[in-house]
């Protein structure tokens, strides 16, 4: 086979692939995630090398689980090798900013109809202070512990009851609608609660809790991301077997760490220093508060949305610091240019009509010079402190030259 | 043959870097520019690996 035509195999994959929202549930059965396991964002991560947003997450996420009852019993835990952290992407998930997933945590669970694989990603928690931005206070777990224990159960039974949502159609519709599926989910959280909420009415017995699920839902913009990101895991994954290819099948960071895996070399992760992301402050922060780079979310770029979207959604072009309309065009532009397609079904209104740019060639970004640009949310770097911002990301080139190298070595 | 070329008007098309177009177009010539760079920003041995991984010929 040919680059060229593996290339168009992933391709075809990656556009043809056909998500849908199947169940919500604890991850320990749901995943079967079971012992004492903390799933992480990005690429393999050794406690060491963790940015300390990371392990304030990964210590209060260990307290969640009633496994320690305070942070010095966890990092007791670790070092004991007591519990485990592992990359979200070796479990078949995708986890935003820190990535936090353990058993206990209701996760959506995707199932892609073409290749029968599933993905899972937890129940966004909101903005502000959350786990995945590093947030460890008594407030973050109280609303793990309403998610797990009333918001995912009601979810799971809306979703099954459904049938299943069509993610790649909503998302279309999205799209069109001005959202990025990144930093802009207001119009696909929208439709997805349209979609759940008849479900939801008949599931919920108690109506109290009916209410506060109605309103976590539609107080929270966001919501849809996480379902975006597994609906994004689901359609790359299958492509992580394409002899030849040098279509980039993953993306993700660790908040240390960038990392890339390529469609035809699979399993393989091609690391480097992440960036810093450059955008706008929540009003009493500034760049010296910004943490690295982190989460799995890049999986949306992965796809062809995010940043690789821009022109779809000015709206987010300007929230993010990157300027007005034609800025945003000029960003959808440039990546193009390091990709190998259009995405048939992701299209553009302002753009004639045109589909996102989709499938990164590594061999497009180390000759051009041109790396993804990803729309991204900013947490703060003292622990603690959540989310301080949104702005954009470059990936380092470096990652696509070693994957260059390798790709050159196994032809 | 340089004679002729400057008996007539200019019509440049321009690669590389940009300053030689702005300062022409200053001069009222006529000018495209063409965005290009060496491949790799002209790293020898990476422009070889993107040789090795060129796409074959249908």
């Amino acid at each position: 086979m040919t680059i060229a035509s593996a290339n168009q195999t992933v391709l075809r994959r990656l556009t043809g692939a056909e998500p849908i929202l199947i169940d919500c549930g604890p991850a320990r059965t749901v995943m079967g995630l079971t012992g004492r396991t903390v799933l992480h964002a990005g690429p393999p991560l050794g406690w060491e090398k963790a940015c300390e947003t990371m392990k304030a997450a990964i210590l209060c996420a260990i307290r969640y689980e009633g496994w320690a009852a305070d942070d010095a019993e966890a990092l007791d835990l670790l070092v004991k090798g007591a519990v485990e952290i592992a990359p979200c992407h070796a479990a078949g998930a995708a986890g935003p900013m820190t990535g936090m997933v353990t058993p206990s945590m209701p996760v959506f669970l995707v199932e892609e109809r073409q290749s029968g694989g599933r993905a899972f990603a937890t129940v966004n928690e909101g903005l502000g202070k959350v786990l995945r931005f590093g947030a460890n206070d008594p407030s973050v777990i109280e609303r793990l512990r309403w998610i797990e224990g009333e918001a995912g159960p009601l979810l799971g039974a809306a979703i099954r009851a459904s049938g299943g949502i069509d993610l790649r159609a909503l998302m279309a519709q999205a799209l069109r609608m001005g959202d990025d599926m990144h930093q802009r989910n207001i119009a696909a959280s929208s439709l997805l609660a349209r979609l759940l909420m008849p479900h939801l009415s008949r599931a919920g017995k108690d109506q109290d809790a009916l209410v506060r699920v109605a309103e976590f839902m539609a107080g929270n913009d966001q919501f849809f991301l996480n379902v975006a990101m597994a609906a994004g895991k689901a359609s790359t994954d299958p492509c992580l077997d394409v002899a030849g290819s040098t279509v980039v099948a993953t993306m993700a960071r660790n908040g240390t760490d960038f990392g890339i895996r390529v469609a035809g070399l699979g399993d393989r992760w091609f690391t480097a220093p992440v960036n810093t992301p450059q955008g706008l402050y929540f009003p009493g922060f500034g760049p010296e508060d910004a943490n690295p780079d982190i989460g799995d979310s890049a999986i949306i770029e992965t796809i062809g949305l995010g940043g690789f979207a821009m022109a779809a959604s000015p709206a987010v072009a300007a929230f993010v610091g990157a300027g007005g309309f034609r800025q945003a065009v000029a960003v959808t532009e440039e990546m193009a240019e390091i990709c190998v397609g259009e995405h048939p079904r992701f299209r553009i209104p302002a753009l004639d009509d045109r589909g996102t740019p989709v499938g990164i060639d590594v061999r497009k970004v180390v000759e051009t010079g041109i790396t993804p640009l990803i729309n991204t949310g900013m947490a703060g770097r003292r622990p603690g402190t959540g989310q301080i911002g949104a702005g954009v990301v470059r990936a380092p080139l470096a990652c696509f030259e070693q994957a260059l190298e390798a790709l050159a070595a196994a032809r | 043959m340089i004679g002729d070329l400057f008996a007539r008007e200019l019509r440049v098309i321009n690669c590389g870097l940009e300053g030689f177009a702005q300062k022409l177009t200053l001069l009222g010539v006529t000018v495209i520019h063409v965005e290009w760079s060496p491949p790799a920003g002209g790293d020898p041995r990476k422009a070889a690996l993107l040789a090795a991984l060129e796409d074959e010929e249908a």
